[in-house]
């Protein structure tokens, strides 16, 4: 049997886009994966295979092709509830992606819910699209945005949470489960439990953690759960909102049109039954299915071989950027409470001159405020550099990005 | 360009040591932008005696690119008329620290502060409308610029 880090060598071939090289023939050193993931032969190709052989509208029509359709989208789902131990397929609604899940969640959830002077709690670690929809819907009912704040180290400030609970005017928490900037898992047991003895909904943004980690939403308890596809392999505009029935049975539809209806007559509609209810329109019936393309990939190697993968190579490129002079790493080092996400700053190079000057060497390399400025304003930064890992990346890559820095060092004489 | 191509050492000079950096306390104009891709964020005061920029200072965070455009940029501006600054192109600040093909990612760094410069002269010519200034030219102007 092969050992795990061979393993992890050889699925780099899975990855067509890895064998390419980009500049002056510069091997592809790709390490921008919280930003978007490469994708493998096997979901390129499920997706080519779906358009070539199998198109159709789904779930209406009874021909052949419809009928290979609509099992090949609805097979996806029940791949991707089993993947995150969704135990209710009518939990799962497909979406754009993470942005598109919390704008669902704001609207349909947020505006039959949210009153003048409640309060909704988030975190100084959102990515933008876990803020602005709180913004604009707070503003509209004259509610009030609250940020749970964080220490130097990355942590949540869990007695912030407390003392907002404690007003009995919350009525959501939402958070994300690892920050896409910090690389910080969220103890979101803790906030869950604290949340469930106010009797107060939760709300988690799992694009960063579901791709790296197992995540299990059966024991989890919290009430909403967004991810996106891209992120873990699968296309873009594809993602995944999860809602706990007893709350989705609650709601207002989000878009109205075809598919999500019963019955249409001229001045009133009832509606399908969930998921299809929050499903409107032809959906992205390809990228479903690369997506559950995706699943089975990730399902064969294994989430807690994925994780370690991770925990080696993060653990590896914080030990190597320490012996880096004037190299500075946001957030903790501690790998346990981590993950495969590395910001930084190098001396008083601004990170867009670090990315480019790498660029030249191949690396792709991410650099500005990640969509994250309240946390640049929190870190007291205009931007950070960030390299973020997957499954194909390796410690030659780590060596890589080490050696580019160098020459930033000598351009910038550091 | 690509890699470091572009990072000679008037670029790596002027990120470290700006010039014209700082703020005017007394300015006719001032005004302030920010690049929402990357949050490079530049305002210029300018001190204008008739009709002249005698004095001009940026302050702000940015890129070397960004900062050494700035610099560039605030050192041609100042003594010029206002219709000389009007006349001010891209060119004129690219060429100078020869970024005339930078990629189209990186080009908003390096005018960021041709544009806060233009709106500031704009709004300054706003405020101080004359007869004389036909109105209409300057709209499309401003229109035009980017």
């Amino acid at each position: 049997m092969q050992s795990i880090e061979t393993s992890f060598e050889n699925l780099r071939n899975d990855f067509p886009i890895l064998k390419r090289t980009v500049r002056d023939n510069k091997r592809l050193v790709y390490l921008d994966n919280a930003s978007t993931t490469q994708k493998p032969n096997q979901v390129i190709d499920a997706i080519t295979d779906y358009y070539r052989n199998h198109n159709a509208n789904i779930h209406r029509a009874v021909y052949a092709l419809a009928e290979e359709s609509t099992e090949a989208y609805e097979g996806a789902r029940d791949k991707i509830a089993k993947f995150v131990n969704i135990k209710n397929r009518q939990e799962l609604i497909f979406v754009r992606g993470t942005t598109e899940a919390i704008n669902l969640v704001a609207y349909a959830w947020g505006r039959p819910h949210i009153n003048e002077g409640d309060i909704i709690v988030t975190t100084e670690y959102e990515h933008h699209s876990n803020i602005v929809p709180w913004q604009l819907l707070t503003q509209e009912k004259h509610a009030k945005l609250e940020y749970i704040g964080m220490n130097d180290d990355g942590q949540l400030n869990l007695d912030d949470l407390d003392k907002y609970l404690a007003t009995g005017k919350v009525k959501l928490v939402t958070f994300s489960l690892m920050s896409n900037v910090l690389g910080t898992i969220t103890d979101a047991e803790k906030i869950i439990s604290k949340c469930k003895v106010a009797g107060v909904p939760t709300l988690i943004d799992g694009a960063q953690a579901v791709p790296h980690m197992k995540v299990d939403l059966d024991t989890l308890g919290c009430d909403f759960f967004a991810f996106s596809g891209h992120k873990m392999l699968a296309p873009t505009g594809i993602g995944v909102l999860w809602v706990r029935k007893s709350v989705l049975q609650t709601m207002n539809p989000f878009h109205g049109g075809g598919d999500m209806i019963r019955e249409v007559h001229k001045y009133e509609t009832t509606w399908n039954d969930l998921p299809y209810k929050f499903e409107a329109g032809t959906p992205s019936i390809a990228d479903v299915i690369g997506f559950g393309a995706a699943i089975d990939y990730l399902t064969k190697i294994g989430m807690d071989n994925v994780r370690q993968h991770e925990i080696e190579l993060t653990k590896y490129a914080i030990d190597e950027f320490s012996k880096v002079p004037g190299l500075h790493i946001y957030g903790t080092k501690d790998i346990t409470k981590r993950g495969g996400v590395i910001s930084f700053n190098f001396a008083d190079v601004h990170p867009h001159d670090v990315a480019q000057i790498i660029d030249g060497e191949g690396i792709a390399l991410r650099s500005g405020h990640h969509c994250a400025q309240v946390l640049m304003e929190r870190l007291n930064v205009a931007a950070t550099s960030r390299a973020s890992f997957y499954i194909y990346n390796t410690k030659a890559d780590v060596d890589a990005l080490i050696n580019s820095l160098h020459i930033v060092a000598k351009v910038f004489k550091l | 360009m690509s890699g470091t191509d572009i990072y000679h050492e008037m670029i790596v000079d002027y990120s470290r040591n700006p010039l014209n950096y700082g703020e005017i306390e007394n300015h006719d104009v001032t005004f302030h932008d920010s690049n929402p891709l990357c949050g490079d964020s530049i305002d210029i005061d300018m001190k204008i005696d008739d009709n002249k920029v005698t004095d001009i200072k940026f302050h702000g965070k940015g890129c070397a690119i960004c900062m050494a455009c700035t610099s560039v940029l605030t050192e041609i501006t100042k003594g010029k008329s206002l219709d000389d600054v009007r006349k001010i192109e891209k060119h004129d600040v690219l060429g100078e620290l020869g970024l005339d093909h930078l990629q189209a990612v990186r080009i908003k760094c390096a005018l960021l502060s041709l544009k806060v410069l233009k709106s500031a002269l704009y709004t300054y010519i706003g405020s101080n409308l004359d007869a004389e200034t036909d109105v209409d030219t300057l709209k499309t102007e401003a229109e035009n610029l980017y």
